[in-house]
């Protein structure tokens, strides 16, 4: 359904009874102590899932979750306090709880008045969702996938496929008159094969998706590529051979292992952390972290893509931010209270996963531009190394700038040629440090297929990467072959 | 507003057998929390919450469907059922599913003591004096002491209620104190975070403020200076949190739907030797105050006491009624269930039996290895056993901590790993649901420069 169809700022005022002339007295309320900021985060959000386990379509769910958050800033302080009844009597409690951080003031506030429209991006204005494709439909793409991966080897011993999808109305208003609100879909569809030879078992994932309607799985045949991709990566493991431990030369595959940059430099780079000084990046701005070859862009404008936002959480339209530009750090990535107070501008990174939740900085999709090599280029000039293709999750300490990925397709390269398949490795590095030993940039960008999920404070929001293929000169491999 | 209680649950029951279900289940979840933060010494955020969800399970003959929602009015919730008995329907008809055998329901409940029957939800100014007391603590212990993320101390009180169309319902309530401190220590241009946390039911049980600031300090602090080492194989002590993460991965493997998917690999090792013989990994729920007790599982089954690896032998499955079903098994009282998904599996409280050894007498046993206090990265391959994380820690030379080293993994197979358990320390702590002593690993290879 598109943001045509449902005016979403009219969806929360009909459902529950609402009017600006409330939402101004909220908002009032909230700021009736000293303080220089106020919103309110509607949410309405359905979802519904589909599992195949055992060639049977036999987990099937659906949710509905609703709420309002209520937010105070004042200075460098948050009051947060939220409630799944959306109610002006809930509400005014919930403005009672948050303004409790801010000073008592002597002046009464200017009145709020509400009703600003933000303009926001058109980036997934579908003609229909997932949600309104008969589950009977869903279900037979899911039995179609088993049938296929199982039809594809015999060492194919089990199949697990998932699709998942959710609509989320959001409305933001805050204390400078300003509405916002987007339909926001999202949906994902993956495959989990488990492969066994006699000798040993592995496993394999591969998914996609993003804000995008039914038929993008149809197009292409992506789901059939998904299905067989998950199947492959599971039987390559069979012949895994132990991982090497050391540093090493390592070369990165495209797409999906930008969650390298995701780690090693974008959290490093969200405003919250420079703001206070606590992320290894801080006060750099200026200064050169990567090799002139990088340069590292988060993007949340880009059409259906998982990542991406019309407006984010606060209601700021996303944007594109440079936070590299060839090997120099540019940007950091911006809420609005952040932004505020180091004086910068908003940069449309302030999200949260849900109403429970205060917004923060986070990344959207970030990713890599491309350099001038081939990957066979790349491939061919190193003598001794490995080669990653596909990674699991990742982690970092944004404070000592430590970070790990964790591969999941690794290869050895041996003499400039792909050669065995290792077992996967969890790689670490220094996040200031690594991008400074990016030799060669290919000229083959990706973007992930639209997994991603990150997580920050206990809190959970969709994102993108991307990469072209890149050598690394000297990353510690986590194998066992010492 | 629809309040929650036993009689919403009763009508939703009737609703779904109404509206063609042939069993159905109900959980609602109510829950308020209040959390205050302060960040180097000065008032950051207050977060207050309260939630209320209903959660849903229906059948049709052996068709299912889950659901959750938030909108409890009976007009909109009658047609939700409805809903989600239509989805039931669009179900594969599954041999393996439904509801536990009506004869397994308890006809009693333990009593736990899971609510502070002194406090309740701590005001906003008293919560941010104590996380006030933790941080100062920390920034004060020493001047490299220059920065911190924050202390935080949350209160939090909720109430389950369950209920299914065979008669069962139980319901309880439980409290939650929780205060992390996350200072940071800077020497020249090198940072360190610190965090350490302190976490019960009851309030008066925390361990003091001032003392949580403090070893949050001392944490970071022992690791600036961190240097990296050179690829090896060492033994590897684990600290008592390192141990804990390790025994969840092990038991995370033996749970029933990773068993049945084929995806663990304990697959077909019940009643075989998984681990060194002195290592007895118990699930307890039925600890009073414990962080993960509870008197009835996910599905309305008892709870109880076991031994998931019994000297060394792996003696019992975490299983709930699908899973158990699927695997020829009895349920041991192990599903949990959230708002919005079908059950699955968790442990309760879940521990390593302390051995003999005192931490010190462990560290001087070894010559050159690493004392593991961090480790980063979800490395850990429950199909393979595989494991390779990133580490942090302490590196010991001549069973002395000599100086701190990071940007290294460690790596091994958890097969290995607990056949290779050589010591087992006296130094068991519930801080939180799952818990487990120092112990010490023969050798794990440890990639560095």
């Amino acid at each position: 359904m598109s943001n045509d169809l449902v005016a979403p700022d009219k969806f929360f005022l009909n459902r529950f009874g609402m009017n600006h002339g409330a939402l101004e007295r909220i908002l009032g309320s909230a700021l009736e102590r000293k303080a220089d900021y106020a919103d309110l985060y509607f949410e309405y959000r359905s979802a519904e899932g589909l599992g195949l386990e055992e060639s049977m379509v036999n987990h099937t769910s659906k949710s509905v979750s609703h709420g309002v958050g209520v937010r105070v800033c004042a200075e460098d302080r948050t009051g947060y306090a939220y409630s799944d009844e959306v109610t002006i009597d809930r509400m005014r409690l919930a403005a009672e709880a948050a303004r409790a951080i801010a000073d008592q003031r002597g002046t009464t506030p200017a009145a709020v008045q509400v009703g600003t429209p933000v303009a926001r991006h058109a980036l997934y204005d579908l003609d229909s969702t997932p949600l309104d494709v008969p589950v009977q439909e869903r279900a037979r793409l899911l039995s179609e996938i088993d049938r296929v991966v199982r039809a594809s080897d015999p060492r194919v011993k089990n199949v697990m496929a998932s699709f998942a999808c959710e609509r989320k109305i959001v409305m933001v208003v805050n204390s400078d008159g300003q509405v916002a609100a987007d339909v926001q879909p999202l949906c994902r569809l993956n495959v989990t094969v488990i492969a066994d030879d006699g000798k040993g078992r592995q496993m394999g994932s591969y998914g996609g998706g993003g804000r995008v309607e039914w038929k993008y799985f149809i197009e292409n045949d992506r789901w059939r590529e998904y299905a067989l991709e998950a199947a492959r990566q599971a039987i390559v493991n069979l012949d895994a051979v132990d991982a090497p431990a050391g540093e090493m030369i390592v070369v990165l595959g495209p797409g999906w292992p930008g969650i390298l940059l995701h780690e090693a430099i974008g959290h490093g780079l969200e405003g919250d952390f420079n703001r206070k000084g606590t992320s290894a990046f801080a006060n750099r701005i200026g200064q050169k972290v990567a090799s002139e070859l990088c340069t590292v862009i988060d993007d949340g404008t880009i059409p259906n893509r998982r990542g991406s936002l019309n407006v984010d959480d606060e209601g700021t339209p996303t944007s594109r931010t440079v936070l590299i530009e060839k090997g120099i750090l540019r940007g950091y990535l911006q809420d609005r209270m952040n932004a505020r107070l180091m004086k910068m501008a908003p940069t449309g990174n302030g999200r949260r996963e849900s109403f429970a939740h205060s917004p923060m900085p986070r990344m959207t999709n970030t990713f890599m531009l491309n350099g001038e090599s081939t990957p066979e280029e790349i491939m061919k000039s190193v003598k001794n190394g490995l080669y990653a293709v596909s990674f699991g999750g990742g982690q970092v300490d944004i404070t000592n700038g430590k970070f790990v990925f964790s591969a999941s397709e690794a290869y050895l390269i041996e003499d400039g040629q792909v050669t065995r398949p290792v077992k996967g490795a969890t790689l670490i590095g220094n996040g200031p440090d690594v991008l400074t030993r990016v030799s060669m940039v290919g000229n083959n960008l990706a973007l992930d297929a639209g997994v991603g999920t990150c997580g920050k404070d206990g809190q959970s929001v969709p994102v993108g990467v991307g990469l072209p293929t890149i050598r690394i000169d000297g990353i510690t491999v986590g194998g066992t072959r010492a | 507003m629809a309040t929650v209680d036993i009689e919403l649950a009763t009508w939703a029951l009737d609703e779904a057998r109404r509206k063609g279900a042939s069993a159905a289940e109900v959980l609602c979840v109510t829950a308020e929390s209040l959390s205050a933060g302060v960040r180097m010494g000065e008032v950051e955020k207050l977060k207050s919450s309260r939630e209320r969800r209903l959660g849903l399970r229906v059948f049709c003959g052996q068709s299912s469907a889950t659901s959750s929602t938030a909108e409890l009015e009976r007009d909109s919730l009658g047609d939700f059922i409805a809903n989600t008995v239509e989805l039931a329907r669009l179900s594969a008809a599954d041999p393996w599913a439904g509801l536990p055998d009506p004869s397994m329901h308890p006809k009693s409940l333990p009593e736990l003591s899971l609510a502070d029957p002194d406090s309740g939800i701590v005001t906003a100014d008293r919560a941010l004096e104590i996380a006030r007391s933790a941080e100062n603590a920390a920034l004060k212990f020493d001047p490299r002491m220059k920065n911190s993320e924050g202390a935080e101390f949350s209160s939090g009180r909720g109430q389950i209620l369950f209920a299914n169309s065979q008669g069962f319902s139980g319901e309880y309530s439980g409290t939650s104190y929780t205060l992390v401190v996350q200072p940071i220590a800077q020497d020249g241009d090198a940072m360190q975070q610190g965090f350490w946390y302190t976490s019960n039911r009851r309030l008066g049980k925390l361990e003091d403020a001032e003392s949580v600031g403090i070893t949050a300090a001392k944490r970071a602090l022992g690791r600036l200076g961190a240097r990296k080492i050179k690829t090896m194989r060492a033994p590897i002590v684990f600290d008592p949190d390192m141990a804990a993460g390790l025994i969840r991965s092990i038991v995370g493997a033996a749970s029933g739907p990773s068993l049945y998917k084929g995806a663990s690999f304990l697959v077909g090792q019940l009643g075989k030797t998984i681990a060194a013989s002195g290592v007895t990994i118990v699930d307890d729920a039925l600890i009073p105050g414990g962080l993960g007790s509870k008197p009835f599982d996910g599905e309305g089954l008892p709870t109880s006491r076991k031994n998931v690896v019994d000297k060394g032998v792996l003696a019992s499955y975490l299983l709930d009624c699908y899973s158990a079903r699927k695997l020829g098994l009895a349920p041991t009282g192990n599903a949990a269930r959230s708002v919005g998904e079908a059950p699955g599996v968790s442990t309760t409280n879940l521990y390593l039996e302390p051995g003999s050894y005192t931490p010190a007498q462990i560290i001087g046993s070894v010559k050159q290895g690493l004392y593991l206090t961090e480790t980063i990265g979800f490395g850990v391959n429950m199909v393979t056993g595989d494991y390779s994380r990133g580490a942090g820690g302490i590196w010991i030379e001549n069973g002395e901590l000599a100086y701190p080293v990071n940007e290294i993994t460690i790596a091994g197979n958890l097969k290995d790993m607990m056949a290779g358990v050589e010591m087992i320390g006296n130094d068991l702590n519930w801080r939180s649901s799952t818990v487990a002593p120092t112990i010490k690993i023969a050798e794990m290879t440890i990639a560095g420069a």
